[in-house]
């Protein structure tokens, strides 16, 4: 099978890394790059939880050519944190019990990164869309919408101190 | 199966690639091609992508706009030129499946997607074809569309309703924010003296592809919007249509309420 070489940004590192044509992006960040945080769920664009930013924008990245990432720049969950200092969305997850099982929470992460990167204080309804794409079996959603509530005012009380 | 990605700079050669083979599959957005080749599809073993820029153009021309193939719904609600396309822009998927999604993906979306589509063909959409000369009208490109050899479509121009009353769209879906057509209706209906004058409706999910309902524009041609002015159309509103059963809803379920969804577009109080 024909290998193709491409390169992107990784969570702020340049990637240089052989793919199969025709495979997924999902496939190459954890086969090819080792990164686990993106998930697979269903390989068809109906649970979120393989959710990643690309260029800022989120895209579901079993959905996501390989080939069409190439120059971009690629965020995911094992990026948010710095060292063992979590993200204050993070944070937010573990201190409203928003990740029961976990294995929606990465994609739940970077849709909910998406909406504050673009609109830092979000209404209840605005959380609600932006996380419509991802499906979780186990919270009924609840915890995971004051989650990101509460870090959005989180940040902006950080941003105004 | 293995698969091969070609990618071109120009729209005429990649065309010329795709109508040369009969594996291969134009790749938009990439939503429902990935999924196939997710799934291990055999139907295609090529896919063919353009990078020109200018199918992700938006040009306004007069009271028509031409929006390219390679728009994405998540560009379409960037855009206030489209500002009355961003209901169903928003209408489809989440926001991951927008920022991807494309409307050229979405004119050939298998039944009960398609519901982009639906609001083209009520702006009396024309679809331009790579190679192709004069653009063609939607309704008569939705019939064929699923014809060998395949073509790239470049552009969709459609009218731009005269006002915001205008155009109206409304997706009927089980689950909210993001579920799929159970049906979905869009109608450009403009009014002089407060009567209608060349109304167009369409619907989605009632039929193999998106598809105008020319029994219902007749039957509001010089009526009023008020119960009685549109009576003639609900009676009209599923004449000679073959809606489809899935796991959403019957054939006859989609029968039963395309009436009530049309009247509550038809008097606004479609919610
Ligand atoms: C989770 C999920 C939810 C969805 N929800 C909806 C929904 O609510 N409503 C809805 O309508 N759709 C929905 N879809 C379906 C799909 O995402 C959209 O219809 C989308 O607009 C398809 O566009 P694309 O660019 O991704 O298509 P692609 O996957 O790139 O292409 C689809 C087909 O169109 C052909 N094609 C694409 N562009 C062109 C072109 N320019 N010229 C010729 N052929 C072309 C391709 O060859 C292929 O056969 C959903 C999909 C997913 C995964
Ligand atoms: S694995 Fe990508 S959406 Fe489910
Ligand atoms: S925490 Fe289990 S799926 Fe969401």
């Amino acid at each position: 099978m024909a290998r193709t070489p491409i390169e992107f940004r990784h969570n702020g590192r340049d990637q240089a890394i052989f793919v199969e044509e025709g495979s997924n992006l999902l496939d190459v960040l954890r086969r090819g790059v080792g990164d686990f945080a993106p998930k697979y769920g269903c390989g068809q664009g109906t649970c979120g939880c393989c959710t990643v930013l690309v260029d800022g924008e989120p895209h579901l990245s079993c959905l996501t050519l390989a080939e069409t990432v190439a120059g971009r720049s690629i965020e995911t969950t094992s990026g948010l944190g710095k060292g063992v200092e979590l993200h204050p969305l993070q944070q937010a997850f573990m201190d409203n019990f928003a990740a029961q099982c976990g294995y929606c929470t990465p994609g739940m992460l970077m849709a909910a990164k998406s909406l504050l990167d673009h609109n830092p204080s979000p209404s209840r309804q605005e959380v609600v869309e932006a996380i419509a794409g991802n499906i979780c079996r186990c919270t009924g959603y609840e915890p995971i919408i004051a989650a990101v509530l509460d870090a959005s005012s989180r940040m902006s009380g950080r941003r105004s101190a | 199966m293995p698969v091969s990605v070609k990618t071109y700079a120009g729209v005429e050669e990649a065309a010329r690639a795709l109508s040369a083979s009969r594996s291969a599959r134009f790749f938009g957005g990439g939503t429902l091609v990935m999924r196939a080749l997710n799934e291990g599809t055999q139907a295609f073993d090529t896919v063919i992508r353009v990078t020109d820029p200018a199918l992700r153009q938006v040009k306004p021309e007069g009271d028509r706009l031409t929006i390219g193939a390679g728009v994405t719904m998540a560009a379409v609600l960037a855009n206030r030129d489209l500002a009355f396309l961003h209901p169903v822009a928003r209408s489809i998927g989440g926001p991951a499946v927008r920022t991807m999604a494309t409307i050229g993906g979405n004119l050939f979306a298998a039944c009960p997607y398609g519901d982009f589509t639906v609001a083209l063909l009520a702006l009396d959409g024309a679809v331009t074809i790579a190679g192709g000369g004069r653009a063609l009208n939607l309704d008569d490109f939705l019939k064929v569309r699923d014809r060998e050899p395949r073509v790239i479509v470049t552009s969709v121009t459609i009218t731009r309703p005269r006002d915001a009353q205008a155009f109206r769209f409304h997706k009927v879906s089980r689950i909210k924010p993001k579920g799929i057509s159970v049906l979905s209706i869009a109608a450009h209906l403009p009014q002089s003296g407060g009567r209608v004058n060349n109304a167009r409706v369409a619907y989605g999910a009632m039929g193999p592809t998106p598809l105008r309902v020319t029994g219902v524009e007749r039957a509001l041609e010089g009526r009023s919007l008020d119960a009685s002015g549109i009576a003639p159309a609900l009676a009209a509103a599923t004449e000679r249509l073959d809606p489809p059963t899935d796991a959403l809803a019957s054939s006859w379920y989609r029968r039963e309420v395309a009436p009530v969804h049309l009247r509550r577009l038809l008097l606004n109080q479609a919610g």
